[in-house]
């Protein structure tokens, strides 16, 4: 099934790349426009991220990125339709058209953002590589991992980062390359490795899905940055602006304190000019982005800002308990830092 | 038009029928090489102008990224063409292991079914029904989750006279390492072949002239026995085995047969074999009774009367079935992704694809390598067919 799926996105891309024409500057703007939703690729299931619950909602810090546009576009966050994709099929399908944005944990990297015909919008979560082994081997740190046999899920920046950390330490290890995640930790409880290997997060988002998530720690090592950020295809620089400003806006507003609660009163009442100016009370910023007046705030009092989508999807309330770290706010002791709207 | 008018019986006439077919053979002909053309040039203007890398330069950037399972030496810093390499070796592999066991499990359930005895009559029917009746990925999915992983850790792998080992991470046994009594012993093998081919001509020869029968398989084997244990005995043992030894997480030393080409070999085998099995059934009852009975007959006792009678006829109606089974198993392997065997499609249209985003190039070689495997067998196979077909005069 999995294999029927991906050979279909790659062909489909073949036949789409051979017979369609050129993306222009706001074609894809329009095209959303006239069809009424984002079409939003993300992951085929990974908690924090994007996940079904129970109702068959797709939850996650990566879906809320695209419902974030939606609220943009049309002021209404739930004008997003979702694909689920592995991360064989991710560029493919958004090089085809099949998909307007991709939200689904991907690495920014130069050969991504300039070969492939796409374009990086930003950073919605700063990332590292780490290992989840069980407690029974007594392991404490990476470099004691010599000869293990690590599960690492295909198509992936991971297989390329651990191949260069083994490398650089002089270590060996063989690699188990799957599809999905669910199938790498499947292998890992089935001992067929001995550790599994992904981000961070995905690394706490599997141990809270195993059988006996306490079996498992976490090993402290990070050996590599991975930025994951939504991505749009190349050459239509409007589209791009739109969603890399749209995380922007959410940023922002974290920054201001502008939150989903108060958005309204203070795009009424406020004496700050900065707030004025991000909430559409002053100035045609929107106007510039080909958005309504007041669509930051339409993003906040629909999604929320940056900190309220992190903690409602990743932080201490949810099972992942992730704790801001690097994706803090620069004044805050962390990385994230949006330019301003004016 | 004007032709037609002008010269209607001696230049180019619609209504002449040799006319019309050329016409439309040069229409067709046309269409086709316009639409591939078409296709070809929209798919290189489109894919420049979005920005993606075409050609095949990638295939010697370095790879980067390890793999389970190379028949052929490998490191990370290798190009992506020798992973390619690596991949499809990896199929041929599984293809080739799997004919080769589906055909002899396929063979001996294929007779069992036909045998006069219930119990291993029905055991034939129903690993027939049950086999070919499952979709050949749960099989796979199977083998592999529910029998090699659940499978103890390597620190408590089942061990067998200390040098084999079963454990959720493979077989692993001793390696045969070169020792200095190695090449004589091929050049060894190669002479005892040589002379098996020449007794062999010997004995046809003088049966043809006396009809005197000759032990040619048993002779053979004795020579192929003979030979090369005398030589051992000169020069020494020709290899040395390394056993495995249980190291760290895993164990060190020997050979490994991972549980990903277990799993695989095994599901393939198993599924392939109930339909050769169905196959040389029917084969075997295409020979008509009348042809035992005639051999019979003539004195042929029952071994040479299968062998010289039954079976040459029936392979006639088994072969050419039987080549599309050994295409679908090899096909079939392109199942591996699943469970993660580091095969063509899974290795290159999906690792590959991904890490150089070249969706067209690799899907390209891709599908060339499987239509050439496909060819091959079939051209093996007609040429065998072929071969045995009964020469009518």
């Amino acid at each position: 099934m999995k294999m029927l799926k991906s050979t279909l996105a790659v062909l489909t891309a073949a036949t789409v790349l051979g017979v369609s024409s050129f993306a222009q500057a706001g074609a894809t703007l329009d095209a959303i426009q006239k069809k009424g939703f984002v079409q939003c690729g993300v992951s085929d299931g990974l908690p924090g991220f994007s996940v079904p619950d129970a109702s068959g909602k797709i939850v996650g810090i990566d879906a809320d990125v695209c419902r974030a546009v939606a609220a943009a576009v049309f002021g209404d966050a739930t004008k997003v339709k979702f694909s689920q994709l592995n991360a064989k099929e991710r560029f493919t399908a958004l090089q085809s058209g099949e998909i307007d944005i991709l939200s689904r944990n991907t690495t920014w990297t130069s050969s991504r953002d300039a070969g492939m015909g796409m374009v990086f919008a930003g950073v919605t979560y700063y990332d590292g590589i780490g290992f989840l082994v069980n407690n029974k081997l007594g392991v404490k740190s990476a470099k004691e991992l010599d000869g293990a046999t690590i599960c690492i899920q295909a198509g992936t920046t991971t297989e390329l980062n651990v191949s260069d950390y083994f490398r650089g330490n002089g270590l060996k290890y063989t690699p188990i390359t799957f599809d999905t995640s669910d199938e790498s930790a499947k292998s890992l409880e089935g001992g067929r490795c001995d550790v599994l290997t992904s981000d961070k997060s995905q690394l706490f988002a599997q141990r809270s899905k195993l059988a006996a998530p306490n079996d498992y720690i976490v090993l402290p090592e990070t050996i590599s940055k991975e930025p994951l950020g939504p991505v749009v295809r190349r050459g239509d620089e409007d589209w791009l602006a739109i969603v890399k400003w749209t995380l922007f806006a959410q940023l922002n507003a974290e920054e201001a304190g502008v939150t989903s609660k108060n958005v309204e009163a203070e795009a009424k009442s406020t004496k700050n000019p900065d707030v004025a100016r991000l909430l559409g009370a002053d100035g045609e910023y929107g106007k510039d982005l080909k958005l309504p007046k007041d669509w930051v705030v339409q993003i906040v009092k629909q999604v929320g800002n940056y900190g309220e989508m992190f903690e409602r999807n990743l932080g201490a309330n949810t099972p992942l308990k992730i704790d801001r770290g690097q994706n803090a706010l620069w004044n805050a002791g962390g990385i994230q830092y949006a330019p301003p709207v004016r | 038009m004007q032709n037609q008018i002008g010269a209607p019986k001696q230049g180019l006439s619609l209504t002449d029928p040799r006319v019309r077919a050329w016409l439309f053979q040069i229409i067709t002909i046309v269409a086709v090489v316009g639409m591939g053309w078409f296709l070809f040039n929209n798919t290189q203007t489109n894919l420049q102008h979005r920005g993606i890398t075409s050609g095949f330069d990638f295939l010697e950037r370095s790879a980067g990224f390890g793999i389970a399972q190379h028949l052929i030496d490998y490191t990370e810093s290798d190009s992506y063409a020798r992973v390619f390499l690596i991949g499809l070796l990896n199929t041929l592999l599984v293809s080739i292991i799997g004919i080769i066991l589906a055909t002899l499990l396929g063979f001996v359930i294929g007779v069992a079914r036909l045998s006069p005895n219930f119990m291993i009559n029905k055991l034939a029917t129903v690993y027939i029904e049950v086999f070919r009746n499952i979709p050949p990925l749960l099989q796979i999915l199977f083998w592999y989750f529910a029998v090699f992983l659940t499978l103890p850790g390597p620190r408590a792998a089942h061990g067998f006279m200390d040098s084999f080992y079963v454990s959720s991470r493979g077989l692993n046994m001793p390696a045969a390492l070169a020792a200095p009594g190695f090449w004589p012993f091929v050049i060894s093998v190669i002479l005892a072949i040589v002379g098996i081919v020449l007794m062999s001509k010997w004995a046809t020869k003088r049966f043809e002239a006396t009809g005197e029968p000759f032990h040619k398989f048993w002779v053979g084997l004795a020579i192929l026995i003979v030979v090369p244990a005398l030589c051992s005995l000169i020069f020494g043992a020709p290899v040395h085995w390394e056993k495995p030894e249980l190291k760290g997480f895993n164990f060190v030393g020997g050979w490994v047969l991972i549980p990903e080409l277990l799993a695989l070999t095994l599901a393939l085998t198993v599924y392939t074999a109930a339909f050769i099995a169905e196959i040389v059934r029917s084969g075997i009852k295409s020979v008509s009774h009348g042809q035992t009975e005639a051999a019979h007959s003539l004195g042929l006792r029952n071994g040479p009367t299968l062998r010289k009678v039954i079976i040459p006829q029936a392979l006639r109606v088994i072969i050419p079935p039987l080549t599309s089974q050994y295409l679908n198993l090899a096909k079939n392997s392109s199942l591996a992704a699943g469970i993660g065997y580091p095969e063509m499609v899974s290795l290159f249209a999906g690792t590959v694809l991904n890490q150089t985003g070249q969706a067209i190039e690799v899907i390209a070689i891709t599908m060339s390598v499987y239509l050439a495997i496909s060819i091959s067998i079939s051209l093996l196979m007609n040429w065998y067919n072929k071969r045995i077909a009964l020469i009518e005069r």
